[in-house]
C-alpha cells in the first residue's frame, strides 16, 4: 500500500477548512440549563474562542423591587437562587434590618441559621448530584436529590412551601418553629452523613468521573480574586473566604466549623469543597439545635415593623389598621444606603439597597455570586475540549434566576 | 481595618477625596469621575491596601439631581487584610468614566451590565455590548424615567404590518401599578403618584372603560404612525443607497 504522502492530488485536496468552526451551544441545550448561550470557535475539539451570553432569564428583578414595599421583595428573592431560597430570604431580611438598625431575637437568629444551613445542604447536594449526572452517572443524581427532598420535607413543614418559601420577614420570621422542628432536623442529620459517605463510595474512585473532573476547568487564585469569584468556587482555588467566618452575621461566631479549601481550583476541588461544606453545615446545624432556646419571641416587638398576628387582624381594629398600613404603605426605613452581604449557596450574596425614606426601595442591587462565577468560566474553558464545558459549567453552579435576575 | 483604607486614601489623594463616610458601618470614599480609574488602580496596587478582590460595581439613578445624574459605586475587598471599601463617583448623563476592566476582570461584565441597565458607557472598555438584554432593546430599564410597563418594539425580522401582531405584552398590560409615576414626576405634573395609588388617595379618578379604550387606541395610533414614518424613512434611505 502506498504511503499517505504519495496519494494523488485528487485525494489529498479534500476541502478541509483551516478556519475555526463556529458553534452555538444553548440556550436550548440541556447542559446550559436553558438560560445561557455560548458561542464557541472550535479548532477540532479545542475551544479557541468563547463568548458566554447570559440574559435569557432576565425578569427585571431590580426594577420590580422599586415598585412595591420592602416586604414585597421576599417573593422575588425566593426566585433568585431557587435551589436555596431560604438563604436569600434571610439575606434580604438582614439587609433591611441593617438599614433599620434592628436585631432579631436570639431564637429567631438560631432559627434562621438552621433553616439557612438546611438550604445550603440541599443546594450543594443538588449541584454535586447534577454535576455527576451531566457526566452520565444518573444514580448519584437521584441518590443525592433524595436528601434535597428530605430537607424540603422539613422546610415544607416549617414554611408551608417546598421551594419558594417567602418565609422571611423584616424583624423576624413568618412563623415560629413547629413543635417537632428540632426532632425532625436531628433525625435528618445521620441520614445526611450517610449519603455523603455513599456519594464518596460511588464517585470518588470512579475512573471516568476522576478523569472528567481532575485538572479540568482550572481557575487560579489570582483569576478568582480578579473576577470577584466567591463561595465554594473561590474556596476551591485556595482562598479561605467565607462570609460566615470573615464577617460573622446572625450567630455564626458562636459555632465551631471549618472552611474547606481546595488547591487546584479544578472541577474536582469544587466538587470536594461542596461535599465537605455539607458536613460543615451539618456541624453548624447540630450546634445550633443544641443552643437554640425553646421559648421566646421570634419577632421583634415593634408594631411599626412587624405584622400583627393574624388572629388579631381579624378581631381587633388596631391590628387591622396596623396590618393595612404595613401592607399598603409599607414600613418606613431611614434614608440611606447599606450594603449587606451573607454567604449564599454560591458565595457572597449581597444586597445594596438605597432608601429615600419612604416605604418603597429606591434602588435594590443584588450582587449575584454566580454572575461573577459565570464571567470567570470563559477563562476556565478556553483552550480546553468542548466536552469539558459540561462538567466545568456544572461545577460553576450557575443558577439562572440569580445570574440573570 | 476598613477605616485604615479610608485614611490611607485620604492621606494619599488629599483634596481629591471629596467625601468619606461610614454610615451604617459601610466605609465609603467619594472621588471625582476623572480620578475614578486612578484611585481604583491605586487601591489595587498599593502595598498597604491590596484591594485585590473585586466585589461589585453598580449605579444608582437620581434624575432629579441637577449636578450629575448617576452615582457609580465600586465595592472591593482585600484578600490580605480583609478590609472592604466602597468607592463612589458622580456621573453626568453621557459622561464616560474610565473602565476598570483592566484592573479587575470582574469589572468587565459589571460595566456591561451598568451600560445595559443605566446607559453609562465606560471609556476604554474592550467589549461594550449589552449583556442581559438584546441589542434591539430601546432604552435603559433601570433609569427612573423608564416606565416599568413600557412595551418594546419587535425585533426587525418580525415585521409588524397589522395591529394584531403587537409585542407579546400589549401596551396596557404588564405591571401597571407602581408607587411613583416617574414620568409625571419628572415632567413636574401634579399626579406624581401612580394611577392605582392616586385613585385610592383621591388624587385621580378611575377611568371609565370607554375612556380607557380611547386612550389605548390613541396610543396605538400614535405608535403605528411612528412605525410607518420610520418604515418610510428607512425605505427612502435604502432607495438612495441602491441608487449610488
Amino acid at each position: 500500500m502506498e504511503p499517505a504522502d504519495e496519494l494523488s492530488n485528487d485525494q489529498a485536496s479534500l476541502e478541509l477548512s483551516a478556519d475555526p468552526m463556529r458553534l452555538n451551544m444553548g440556550p436550548s441545550h440541556p447542559a446550559m440549563h436553558g438560560t445561557i448561550r455560548m458561542v464557541i470557535d472550535l479548532d477540532g475539539e479545542t475551544l479557541v474562542n468563547l463568548d458566554v451570553q447570559p440574559g435569557y432569564l432576565h425578569r427585571g428583578f431590580e426594577k420590580s423591587c422599586e415598585r412595591g414595599t420592602w416586604a414585597q421583595v421576599f417573593p422575588y428573592v425566593d426566585r433568585l437562587n431557587y435551589v436555596s431560597p431560604m438563604l436569600n430570604n434571610v439575606g434580604w431580611a438582614l439587609a433591611v434590618e441593617k438599614l433599620l438598625g434592628i436585631e432579631v431575637p436570639e431564637r429567631c437568629q438560631y432559627y434562621r441559621v438552621i433553616l439557612g444551613e438546611l438550604a445550603r445542604v440541599a443546594d450543594h447536594f443538588t449541584c454535586n448530584g447534577a454535576s455527576a449526572m451531566e457526566l452520565g452517572a444518573f444514580t448519584p443524581f437521584l441518590w443525592l436529590l433524595k436528601v434535597r427532598d428530605w430537607v424540603w420535607d422539613i422546610l415544607e413543614r416549617e414554611t408551608g412551601a417546598r421551594m419558594t418559601h417567602s418565609f422571611g420577614r423584616i424583624g423576624g420570621m413568618a412563623a415560629p418553629p413547629t413543635a417537632t422542628f428540632k426532632d425532625d432536623v436531628l433525625r435528618l442529620i445521620p441520614e445526611v452523613h450517610k449519603v455523603v459517605k455513599e456519594t464518596e463510595i460511588m464517585l470518588l474512585r470512579n475512573r471516568i468521573f476522576l478523569d472528567r473532573m481532575q485538572g479540568v476547568g482550572v481557575l487560579t487564585k489570582e483569576q478568582a480574586l480578579s473576577y470577584g469569584v466567591t463561595g465554594p468556587m473561590a474556596r476551591s482555588t485556595g482562598i479561605p473566604y467565607d462570609v460566615r467566618k470573615d464577617h460573622p452575621y446572625l450567630v455564626y461566631d458562636r459555632f465551631d466549623f471549618d472552611v474547606p479549601v481546595g488547591e487546584d481550583g479544578d472541577n474536582w476541588d469544587r466538587f470536594m469543597v461542596r461535599l465537605e461544606e455539607i458536613r460543615q453545615s451539618v456541624r453548624i446545624i447540630e450546634q445550633a439545635i443544641e443552643q437554640m432556646p425553646d421559648d421566646g419571641p421570634i419577632n421583634i416587638d415593634d408594631p411599626r415593623i412587624v405584622y400583627p398576628a393574624k388572629d388579631d387582624v381579624y378581631t381587633t381594629i388596631e391590628a387591622t389598621i396596623a396590618h393595612f398600613k404595613l401592607v399598603m404603605e409599607g414600613l418606613r426605613t431611614p434614608k440611606g444606603e447599606v450594603y449587606s452581604f451573607t454567604e449564599g449557596g454560591n458565595g457572597e450574596l449581597g444586597f445594596h439597597i438605597v432608601s429615600d425614606g419612604s416605604g418603597t426601595p429606591y434602588r435594590v442591587r443584588v450582587r449575584p455570586p454566580c454572575w461573577y462565577g459565570l464571567a470567570a468560566s470563559r477563562e476556565m474553558l478556553l483552550g480546553g475540549m468542548i466536552a469539558d464545558i459540561i462538567p466545568t459549567f456544572g461545577s460553576v453552579n450557575m443558577i439562572g434566576g440569580e445570574c440573570d435576575r | 481595618m476598613s477605616q485604615a483604607v479610608v485614611e490611607r486614601l485620604t492621606a494619599h489623594f488629599g483634596e481629591r477625596v471629596l467625601e468619606t463616610s461610614d454610615a451604617f458601618g459601610d466605609h465609603e470614599v467619594v472621588v471625582a469621575i476623572k480620578d475614578w480609574a486612578e484611585v481604583a488602580q491605586f487601591m489595587k496596587d498599593d502595598s498597604d491596601l491590596q484591594m485585590d478582590h473585586f466585589i461589585d460595581l453598580t449605579a444608582v439613578d437620581y434624575p432629579e439631581r441637577e449636578s450629575s445624574r448617576f452615582d457609580l459605586l465600586l465595592m472591593t475587598r482585600s484578600s490580605v487584610t480583609g478590609a472592604r471599601i466602597r468607592l463612589r463617583t458622580y456621573v453626568k448623563d453621557g459622561e464616560e468614566p474610565g473602565t476598570l476592566s483592566g484592573i479587575w476582570s470582574g469589572a468587565n461584565w459589571a460595566e456591561r451590565e451598568v451600560w445595559d441597565m443605566f446607559g453609562i458607557k465606560f471609556n476604554g472598555h474592550p467589549d461594550m455590548r449589552r449583556i442581559l438584554l438584546y441589542d434591539e432593546f430601546v432604552g435603559h430599564p433601570l433609569r427612573k424615567d423608564y416606565p416599568i410597563d413600557k412595551a418594546q418594539p419587535l425585533v426587525p425580522y418580525r415585521e409588524v404590518s397589522d395591529i394584531d401582531k403587537l409585542p407579546p405584552f400589549g401596551i396596557e398590560e404588564g405591571q401597571p401599578f407602581a408607587r411613583i409615576d416617574w414620568e409625571a414626576r419628572l415632567a413636574g405634573g401634579d399626579n406624581q403618584v401612580s394611577p392605582a395609588i392616586g385613585v385610592q388617595q383621591g388624587q385621580r379618578r378611575t377611568l371609565s372603560d370607554s375612556e380607557a379604550a380611547q386612550q389605548i387606541q390613541a396610543r396605538i395610533k400614535a405608535r403605528m404612525a411612528q412605525e410607518s414614518a420610520e418604515g418610510e424613512a428607512s425605505e427612502h434611505s435604502a432607495e438612495e443607497g441602491s441608487g449610488q
